[in-house]
C-alpha cells in the first residue's frame, strides 16, 4: 500500500469538503473493496476519510411511503430489516447472493454501487487497462472474456460490474441521495447512477469530486412476486456470469433488471412490455444489438433461460 | 541468532532470512541490489497512537496507518492465531469477531477499530477451557493442517448467532420466517472459508453438533 493520511469524519458536509481539499483523497466505510485494491496499487488514494461515524446507519421511511437507506447500512442489516424482507424481497435475495457471511457484515450500501469490476486486466497490474490507466488499451478485448460484458461496451472496456443489489437497486427505482463538498444534496436516479464505459470507462458513475452518498431510496412497495436469480460456476461465494432481478405482477406485467451482462445493472424499460409475451421476446428486447465473443456468447441464450425460470417461478 | 531457539515459528524465521539472500544475491549486482531494496521500500506514513481492545484487553499501539487488523494481531499483538491466507478476503482464514460479527481482518484497518471489540481465536478458548466450537472441531476431526481452523471457528461461532438473530441467507426459503438451523443454512452460510485440505464434511459436523442439528 501507499501512505496515506487518515481521518474520521464528524458529518457529511464535513467529509465532503474534507475530500474536496485534500488532493488524492478517498472515503473508506467497510473498506472491502478499497483495500484490496490499495494493496495491489490500484487504488493510490493520498488521504483517507472514515465516514463510518457519520450516523448514516438507519433505515427510516419516507414520506412517500417508501424507505430511506443510510449509505453506511451493512449489507447483512439491509437484508435482514424486516421491511426489506416484506416488501423489496428481490433486494434481500440479491444482497444474499453476493459475497460472503463476512463481507456482507462489512460492506455498506453506498460502498456495494461504488464497487469496482473484477475484470482480471483491471487486477493485473502488468496489463494495460483503460480503467486502470486511462488510454492505455483493453487487454480484455481479445483477451480471456467468459466473465466479460455483451451489451452496453466499447471499444475502450468491456467490463462488467460486479454488484448484485444494485441489480435490485435498478429494478425498484432506488435513488441516491448524496452531498457535494459546498454541503448542497442532490438526488441521482439509479439508472443515471452508473455510466457505460464510452471512451472514459474509468469514469464509472455520476459523482462529482469529493461527492458523498449519505442514503438510497426506495419507492413505495410496488408488490408482486419479486425474485433475484445468479448463475455463477459456484453455488455460493462467486460473482454472477448472469443474474435476473425479477418483479412479477399477477397479470403478467413487470420489470427485469440483469446483472454480468453490462458496466452498469442492465434494464429496458421498453423491452419489459414483452415480459406477458414470455421470456423469448423480452430478452431479444433486452439484449437487442449485443455483441459477443465466442467466449460469453453463452450468456445470451443463459440470459433467455434464466429469465424463463424467473417468469415460471413467479406464476407459481 | 546466538542461542538456539528450537521455536518452529523463529526456526522458519531464520531459514526464510536465509534463503532470501541467497536467492537474490546472483541476479543483481550488490549496488543495484540495495538500490531495489531501497526503492521498494514505502516512504514512511506518520504513526498513529490506536487503542484496539482484543479479547476484553486494551492494547495502545503506535501504527502504520496501512497496517490491517489483522497484522495489527498477528505481528504487533502476537496474536498468531488469526491467520493471513490471502490477504485479499477471499478466504476467511483471518476471520474474527468483532461487536459481535464476524469479519475478514485483512479487509479492515486496525485504525478503523478503535474504539471496537475485538474478539479473535485466543479470546474464543483455550487449552484448557476450549470453546465448545473448539471440541466440536477437535471431536469431529475438522482439519487437517489447521491454518484455516480459527477462521473457521470464529466464522461458525458467530454464524449460529446470525441464524438465531433471524438473519436470511441464500437459501432462506422464506423471507418473512426466521431462517432453519439446518445444515443447508450452515453450509451456504460458511462459503466464506475455504479450506484447502477439505475437512469441509467434518467442518460441518461439528458446526452441526455445537448447534443441536442433525449433520
Amino acid at each position: 500500500m501507499r501512505p496515506f493520511t487518515y481521518e474520521r469524519a464528524a458529518s457529511p458536509a464535513a467529509a465532503a469538503s474534507a475530500a474536496a481539499r485534500a488532493k488524492g483523497a478517498k472515503f473508506i466505510a467497510g473498506g472491502t473493496n478499497l483495500l484490496d485494491l490499495m494493496k495491489l496499487q490500484i487504488e493510490t488514494p493520498s488521504h483517507l476519510i472514515d465516514v463510518n461515524d457519520l450516523g448514516l446507519d438507519k433505515i427510516e421511511p419516507t414520506a412517500e411511503g417508501g424507505l430511506r437507506i443510510g449509505a453506511l447500512v451493512r449489507n447483512t442489516d439491509l437484508a435482514g430489516d424486516s421491511r426489506v424482507r416484506r416488501d423489496y424481497g428481490v433486494l434481500t435475495r440479491a444482497l444474499v447472493a453476493g459475497a460472503s457471511g463476512q463481507l456482507r457484515n462489512q460492506a455498506t450500501t453506498a460502498g456495494n454501487l461504488l464497487q469496482r469490476t473484477r475484470c482480471p486486466y483491471f487486477y493485473d497490474t502488468n496489463m494495460p487497462c483503460n480503467k486502470r490507466r486511462p488510454g492505455s488499451g483493453c487487454s480484455a478485448i481479445g483477451g480471456f472474456t467468459r466473465h466479460h460484458a455483451i451489451v452496453g461496451q466499447s471499444d475502450a472496456c468491456i467490463a462488467t460490474h460486479p454488484s448484485d443489489m444494485a441489480v435490485a437497486m435498478r429494478v425498484l427505482d432506488a435513488a441516491v441521495e448524496t452531498v457535494r463538498p459546498s454541503g448542497a444534496a442532490r438526488t441521482i436516479p439509479i439508472a443515471d447512477f452508473h455510466r457505460l464505459p464510452g471512451n472514459t470507462p474509468h469514469v464509472e458513475n455520476a459523482l462529482e469530486p469529493g461527492e458523498l452518498i449519505t442514503a438510497v431510496t426506495l419507492p413505495k412497495p410496488v408488490g408482486g412476486t419479486q425474485l433475484y436469480r445468479k448463475v455463477r460456476d459456484r453455488a455460493s461465494y462467486a460473482f454472477a456470469l448472469v443474474s435476473v432481478a425479477a418483479i412479477v405482477q399477477r397479470d403478467g406485467r413487470g420489470r427485469v433488471a440483469l446483472g454480468g451482462v453490462a458496466h452498469k445493472p442492465w434494464r429496458v424499460e421498453a423491452a419489459e412490455r414483452e415480459l406477458s409475451h414470455g421470456a423469448k421476446a423480452a430478452a431479444a428486447g433486452m439484449l437487442a444489438g449485443a455483441r459477443t465473443t465466442h467466449e460469453n456468447a453463452f450468456k445470451v441464450p443463459l440470459v433467455e433461460r434464466t429469465l424463463a425460470s424467473v417468469l415460471a417461478e413467479a406464476k407459481g | 541468532m546466538t542461542t538456539f531457539d528450537p521455536t518452529r515459528r523463529k526456526l522458519l524465521k531464520a531459514s526464510a532470512l536465509a534463503g532470501g539472500a541467497v536467492a537474490a544475491a546472483p541476479f543483481l549486482p550488490e549496488a543495484e541490489a540495495a538500490a531495489a531494496m531501497q526503492a521498494a521500500k514505502p516512504a514512511a506514513a506518520a504513526s498513529m497512537n490506536v487503542l484496539l481492545r482484543v479479547n476484553g484487553t486494551d492494547h495502545q499501539v503506535m501504527l502504520d496507518p496501512r497496517t490491517t487488523l489483522l497484522d495489527a494481531l498477528h505481528e504487533r499483538l502476537q496474536l498468531t492465531g488469526t491467520k493471513k491466507g490471502c490477504d485479499q478476503g477471499q478466504c476467511g482464514a483471518c476471520t474474527v469477531i468483532v461487536d459481535g460479527r464476524r469479519i475478514t481482518s485483512c479487509l479492515t484497518l486496525a485504525v478503523m477499530q478503535e474504539g471496537h471489540d475485538i474478539t479473535t481465536i485466543e479470546g474464543l478458548g483455550t487449552p484448557k477451557n476450549l470453546h465448545p466450537m473448539q471440541a466440536a472441531f477437535m471431536k469431529h476431526d475438522g482439519f487437517q493442517c489447521g491454518f484455516c481452523t480459527p477462521g473457521q471457528i470464529c466464522s461458525a461461532v458467530a454464524m449460529l448467532e446470525e441464524v438465531k438473530a433471524g438473519v436470511p441467507s441464500h437459501v432462506t426459503v422464506d423471507l418473512n420466517r426466521r431462517p432453519e438451523a439446518s445444515s443447508a443454512e450452515f453450509r451456504e452460510r460458511m462459503s466464506g472459508n475455504l479450506c484447502r485440505c477439505g475437512a469441509y464434511s467434518n467442518i460441518q459436523e461439528a458446526i452441526a453438533e455445537v448447534a443441536g442439528v442433525k449433520g
